[in-house]
């Protein structure tokens, strides 16, 4: 019975790790265990993310350097796994731990796992990594959050918890980087994971685990034991039909009760771990400070009104701060690409050339980067929101309220993270159990405005809205708040709609931990930042960049021979009479635009897009919009760098000037800029989105319907908006 | 064992401690026993959300929110 072992037994020390110079390791834990932040303590920025095979889960993956005591190095390749309570998975992120713990063959398998457990939650973490030692994977116990136990009267004997668990544990304060020294001398170590099992699952139903084996590959018997109990939805082990036909006559053969089989191995482990505590934990009386803090801040932030109020305020600062403080960069990126184009332009000899890369490239370019800012500040503050353990306490004062328009209150962080990219924003609505829930809420979440709609709003603004306050309140930012506004009820509307429409009938839950409050952790946050501006960067970049160029080329060339024909007209004109040269130039360059082959797309869907107020040169912008949104900005600078007076001004400034030939007012008046914003508030136009509910839905029903209703939405709201308001 | 103890979570009033003792439904029932949620365990609720439900529980030393009708699952005997 004795599990005994004394740490130096496990520790065979071998300097060459199993003779690899290369390692796997995953890492595995509770959510809100500070996995993140043990993993980012580990490998610093050298990290990458990619997707598991198969499904959109996140696979994050970091690398780094052992040296062992001969100087050795080894290098070590990290898997981050979605956070779980068990191997028994609720949601399709919690199926990835099984899949890969669980199939010795899948490409992420690793070599050593380690737990992470809150020490402060001893008992919960113990049960997920009771599991894991029963796969028989070498696991390592990483004690963390110690300072929190220690806060709360707990004492651990780490020492002895290793000989109960029969793996080495090592207590750290992964925040404060203590321990991870400890953690990675550990890893050159090698061990054997203990002999006997916590629970012995054989007597829940004898020999199938051992019939199992017989079919599929698996590391262990507890491995096995959770093949039968996952049955339902295993892609994972090379399963032929054969093979597949094979295992689900075993298990109904049997009458294999998987929900009664899970609950009766849960309360056996508990049952164990709760003898085990006894012996490890001693409480040192009750000092429950973080608590009683903890409890005091919800009482005001989930206050039966000022809890509301509160959400409110903080939300209307976020939009404030993100509208001051990101203009400074983006003005400085507007500047530096401006001046840069003229520098290029004159270094470069004149041609095609020097019209692509200051024209096609640069102007390109310029609509990429001058996201960043936003896009770094939007992240900064939803990644601040989690947390700090706010976000579950949003979930928990909106879950009555969203229920009544067919959502979950874990809709909220879709919702929200909805206004940084509806891209992630619909991954995250993974948690959401319930299908008719999670449906309404991947459908609405692309109303709410994205950074994409950012750089649109911020420059529609700027031309419609003077600047200044309005009782010490920047009405620009109260504009921009507005637009926000627009997109949440849009979304809460829609939502309410499809409650009535769509039916799918499966029982809803809310059941969700509340962490404590804490401080953010910053460098987990930079992290973050980082990692979303990069991908920004090369992905939305890549997009933006091609759809530069082929409407550079698109603007820059006409059918037949127009150009010649507009130039000729215009030199001989420009003989005859004392016109200015560059009125002229202007004036060319306008024509031109307007016979140039993007010209004739855009005027062939005005007459469409005319009732709402848009001339072709918005439709031109409308037309390559819909691969995303962002491009907007882009294709206006390019548009207007084509029929360009210099190239000193920024495209605000065109914009500005640009005469509505009918009217002679400017062309971007009130009604005009609103019914536009309007249009890019509502309509669908993002591939990604499109392609991500594809993925999540699997199938093209969904985000077709998503397309269809999200474009009557936004052709209805701008025509109304315009026709009142001209 | 007085029978006025025995009570649904849902109906146990804001900071009285009382123990888990059983589930009416399966479903919930998977889900808390992971989480810690076992028979035997004390637990108390510590607040309401704003609207009336969902509720908070303290189990084991860390806050759970749960549906009403969830709690309305789980039996417990007050202390």
């Amino acid at each position: 019975m004795s599990r005994s072992w004394a740490l130096s037994k496990i520790l065979l020390y071998v300097s060459n790790v199993q003779n690899k110079s290369k390692i796997k390791i995953a890492i595995v834990g509770n959510p809100n265990s500070g996995k993140s932040t043990v993993f980012n303590a580990l490998t610093g920025l050298n990290q990458k993310i990619a997707n598991f095979p198969g499904v959109t889960v996140e696979k994050r993956i970091g690398f780094f350097n052992l040296e062992n005591e001969s100087g050795q190095k080894i290098s070590a390749e990290i898997i981050d796994l979605p956070g779980c309570y068990s191997l028994y998975p609720k949601s399709i992120d919690e199926r990835i731990p099984f899949q890969v713990l669980c199939d010795p063959d899948d490409e992420s398998y690793p070599d050593f796992v380690i737990v992470i457990a809150d020490a402060s939650n001893l008992k919960r973490s113990l049960f997920l990594c009771s599991q894991i030692i029963d796969l028989k994977i070498p696991a390592l116990l990483a004690l963390n959050m110690m300072d929190l136990a220690e806060r709360k009267g707990l004492g651990i004997d780490s020492g002895k918890l290793s000989e109960k668990l029969g793996v080495p544990v090592i207590p750290m304060n992964a925040l404060k980087k203590q321990g991870i020294a400890e953690l990675k001398k550990s890893l050159l170590h090698s061990f054997s994971p203990p002999e006997k099992d916590f629970t012995d699952v054989q007597k829940y139903s004898p020999g199938i685990t051992e019939e199992i084996k017989n079919i599929i590959h698996v590391s262990s018997d507890y491995a096995a034991f959770q093949v039968a109990n996952n049955f339902e939805w295993i892609s994972a082990f090379h399963l032929t039909p054969e093979k597949t036909g094979k295992l689900k006559k075993i298990i109904s053969d049997r009458n294999f009760d998987s929900d009664a089989i899970k609950a009766k191995e849960t309360l056996e482990r508990y049952g164990v771990i709760t003898v085990l505590i006894k012996e490890v934990v001693h409480e040192k009386g009750i000092m429950q400070g973080t608590h009683v803090r903890s409890k005091k801040i919800d009482s005001i932030l989930t206050h039966r009104v000022f809890g509301y109020v509160i959400f409110l305020v903080i939300l209307f600062l976020v939009f404030q701060s993100i509208f001051a403080w990101a203009a400074y960069p983006m003005d400085l990126v507007d500047r530096f690409f401006a001046w840069s184009k003229q520098m290029v332009a004159a270094a470069m000899p004149q041609g095609l050339l020097n019209d692509l890369v200051v024209n096609g490239i640069i102007a390109g370019l310029n609509g990429v980067v001058i996201f960043v800012p936003q896009i770094a500040l939007l992240f900064a503050f939803i990644a601040v929101l989690e947390d700090t353990g706010y976000m579950s306490r949003v979930s928990f004062m909106m879950d009555k309220l969203l229920r009544g328009f067919g959502l979950n209150g874990k809709s909220v962080i879709p919702l929200i993270s909805g206004v940084a990219c509806a891209v992630p924003a619909i991954m995250s609505a993974r948690t959401i159990q319930n299908r008719k829930e999670r449906i309404i809420t991947i459908m609405v979440t692309p109303l709410m405005s994205c950074s994409a709609r950012l750089p649109v709003y911020t420059l529609l603004i700027s031309l419609i809205i003077p600047a200044g306050y309005f009782y010490g309140v920047n009405v620009q930012g109260l504009v921009l708040f507005g637009m926000y506004l627009i997109g949440f009820i849009a979304a809460i509307a829609a939502a309410w709609l499809m409650k009535f429409i769509i039916r799918v009938k499966e029982k809803s839950y809310f059941i969700m931990e509340l962490p404590l409050y804490r401080l953010p952790r910053f460098s987990n946050i930079g992290m973050m930042i980082i990692e979303k501006v990069k991908v920004f960067l090369f992905d939305a970049g890549k997009v933006i960049m091609a759809i530069s160029i082929v409407l550079w080329l698109l603007s820059s060339n006409a059918p037949g021979n127009k150009f010649e024909t507009i130039e000729k007209k215009y030199n001989t004109a420009s003989q005859n009479s004392g016109i200015n040269h560059d009125e002229i130039i202007y004036k060319i360059k306008s024509e031109k635009l307007e016979s140039s082959y993007a010209g004739i797309l855009g005027q062939w869907i005005e007459p469409a897009i005319k009732p709402m107020g848009f001339d072709w040169k918005i439709g031109i912008a409308l037309i390559t919009s819909f691969a995303a949104r962002e491009v907007f900005v882009g294709t206006m600078s390019t548009i207007y760098s084509a029929g360009d007076k210099g190239t000193r001004s920024t495209v605000r400034e065109k914009m500005q000037s640009e005469i509505n030939p009918e009217t002679l007012k400017p062309r971007y008046d009130f009604a005009t800029g609103f019914s536009l914003m309007l249009f890019y508030a509502f309509a669908m136009q993002c591939m990604s989105t499109l392609a991500v509910v594809k993925r999540e839905m699997r199938g093209w029903k969904w985000p077709l319907i998503q397309f269809a209703y999200m474009g009557a939405l936004a052709y209805v709201a701008s025509l109304t908006a315009y026709q009142l308001l001209k | 064992m007085n029978k006025n103890k025995m009570l649904t979570l849902d109906k146990l009033p804001v900071g009285e401690q009382a123990v888990v003792m059983s589930f009416t439904n399966d479903a919930v029932k998977l889900i808390l026993l992971e989480m810690g949620c076992i028979p035997g365990e004390t637990i108390s609720v510590e607040r309401i959300a704003p609207l009336g439900d969902p509720i908070a529980v303290n189990i084991s030393g860390y806050l759970l929110s749960m549906r009403k009708a969830e709690a309305a699952a789980v039996e417990v005997r007050r202390v």
